[in-house]
């Protein structure tokens, strides 16, 4: 079984100054995969999700999307390829509604002009038309839209991760990063959350990578783990695969001597 | 008080209206200060005197219609805008506010130093084109204008740039983009009121464009409430009419203006409007976000009681 590989990062480094938060990482994540991130904290897993978005610059190495390489490129101009991303500290546009935030997100689907819009021709009508329908019927699908007309920062925490990864699917991406989804969640929630991370990869037909602490989160949904320890990649593979090897545990629990200090 | 003089302070509003929409969706919709939109009114008004004042005054202007020099000084005041955003706008907040500023000083102190528009003097002898119907026709066609814009996705863009900037650029906005289509349309409006202020005073100089005049614009936009057209219209309306009806203080007159602008900001933080708009589907609106408050708020309650009762 081939499946096509939709983003190839290869030897990605980035320096800050002198320190080197990401190491000459590889790792593919294919179509229609779910690919977790993990690592202690200050791993450098966010700072991927930078590069790949576009937010940094690398120092060296490549990422590749659907084989062209996205680099160089301006962040807006990324999104606009198919990748979109949430973020560890929630950034929903807090003053606008709950409707607002998903019908701002859902612009890459219209493309009627400046003048159309300001004379009100057809053209934008009917386009503002389909905006607001596939608005609503994204928060539909994700159970938002008794929540419609609330002020997004009125919304409980959980209800805003999960509106921003609403706001991230209407700009119909085909990958889709989600940084931390879990974090702050109870049990109940986190479980519900990875259902709705498989369902989505499903219904959406995309490809997922994320990052995140919640093991059981990982292990449960996604078929493929990347490790990272201080920048560098130190394991991948399943999570069985993973969870085995001697490395990542030495990196998450400190080798004998210094599980003994602590 | 006579209808004349009525009339003359609601052109003098009428024509801040105009500058102070533009700045409203600089301001107000996509979250940038400025304190140079003086020197956009500074580049219309001269640009528009120059094109419509009769060739035989001094300083000789260029004896066209009005029309034109409504056109010529909006056009000039966007173009000198785009130059401003191609170097300021990647500034980061407060920076681009400094830069405004700077510029607002530096243009006037240009026209203050080129004598063929009458250098310090001033300029007299602009004509007196600028009648109540026409500031009435630009108002209504700037409010419009505004309300369409902010209706569509271009509008939408912008204030999403104004929320939360990363999250705009990743959800494929071109922030630099719609930073600069904004600027540029508030200088328009900027320039296109500087040309109706020339043509109603007749007479312009420099000292007319100063930092004051721009703080009185942000002063005005503030006021109103921000990312609120009904708000920078009835601001506009409010706050140019407040000095004059204050006129009966003689020399406290303007203690009084800052000490009736702190109250109602006081009571108001979010200015008279506060983002809401006095229409029939912005009160929709409103009154919809206040009940799905209420309902979302009764049932996060519900479910903590019910989880208890468990």
């Amino acid at each position: 079984m081939t499946v096509a590989t939709l983003l190839r990062v290869h030897e990605l480094t980035k320096k800050f100054g002198g320190l080197t938060a990401v190491d000459a990482v590889s790792f593919d994540v294919p179509e229609g995969g779910i690919v977790g991130l993990i690592g202690p904290n200050g791993a450098g897993k966010t700072t991927i999700f930078n590069l790949i978005t576009g937010v940094y610059k690398p120092t060296s190495g490549s990422i590749e999307f659907r084989g062209k390489s996205i680099v160089d490129l301006e962040p807006f101009r990324i999104a606009d390829m198919g990748i979109t991303r949430t973020f560890q500290n929630i950034r929903l546009f807090k003053n606008l509604s709950v409707f607002d935030n998903v019908l701002t997100a859902c612009h890459l689907n219209a493309n009627y002009s400046f003048a159309e819009a300001i004379l009100r021709l057809p053209r934008f009508r009917a386009q503002e038309k389909l905006l607001m329908t596939k608005a609503e019927n994204l928060l539909d699908i994700m159970g938002l839209l008794g929540y419609k007309d609330l002020i997004a920062s009125n919304l409980p925490y959980g209800l805003q991760r999960r509106l921003e990864i609403v706001r991230a699917l209407a700009l119909n991406p085909s990958l889709l990063l989600l940084d931390e989804p879990a974090a702050g969640m109870n049990p109940d929630e986190t479980e519900q959350l990875m259902r709705l991370i498989a369902r989505i990869r499903n219904d959406f037909k995309l490809s997922v990578l994320v990052i995140e602490h919640h093991m059981d989160l990982i292990m449960g949904v996604c078929e493929h783990i990347v490790v990272l320890n201080f920048g560098e990649k130190i394991a991948q593979g399943s999570a069985d695969e993973v969870s085995k090897n001697p490395q990542v545990i030495e990196a998450y629990l400190g080798t004998s001597e210094e599980a003994a200090d602590a | 008080m006579d209808w004349t003089y009525i009339q003359g302070i609601l052109m003098l509003a009428g024509i801040n209206m105009i500058a102070v929409l533009g700045l409203s969706l600089l301001t107000g919709f996509t979250g940038l200060f400025s304190f140079g939109h003086a020197g956009f009114m500074a580049i219309g008004a001269y640009v528009g005197a120059w094109i419509s004042a009769s060739p035989t005054s001094t300083p000789a202007g260029l004896g066209l219609p009005f029309v034109l020099a409504i056109v010529g000084g909006g056009v000039a005041a966007g173009a000198v805008s785009y130059f401003i955003g191609r170097i300021s706008l990647n500034l980061k907040g407060d920076y681009f506010c400094i830069a405004t500023l700077g510029f607002g000083e530096a243009i006037r102190l240009i026209f203050n130093n080129v004598n063929r528009f009458g250098g310090a003097r001033g300029w007299p002898g602009v004509p007196g084109k600028s009648t109540f119907l026409a500031i009435l026709v630009a108002d209504v066609v700037a409010v419009l204008f505004l309300a369409n814009l902010v209706k569509s996705r271009h509008g939408r863009n912008m204030i999403a740039v104004r929320e939360e900037e990363l999250a705009a650029q990743i959800a494929g906005i071109d922030v630099f983009r719609y930073k600069m289509l904004s600027l540029i349309i508030s200088a328009v409006y900027a320039g296109v009121a500087g040309v109706f202020f020339a043509h109603y005073m007749t007479f312009i100089q420099p000292k007319m464009f100063s930092l004051t005049k721009s703080t009185e614009l942000t002063i005005i936009v503030i006021f109103g409430g921000l990312g609120s057209i009904s708000g920078s219209v009835l601001g506009a309306l409010v706050l140019t009419a407040l000095p004059e009806i204050l006129r009966t203080f003689e020399m406290w007159r303007l203690v009084f203006y800052g000490a009736a602008v702190i109250l109602i900001m006081v009571s108001r933080p979010k200015g008279l409007m506060g983002g809401m708009e006095l229409t029939p589907s912005g009160i929709r609106k409103m009154v919809a976000e206040r009940n799905a408050l209420r309902e979302a708020k009764a049932r996060l309650l519900a479910e903590a009681q019910g989880g208890e009762e468990e």
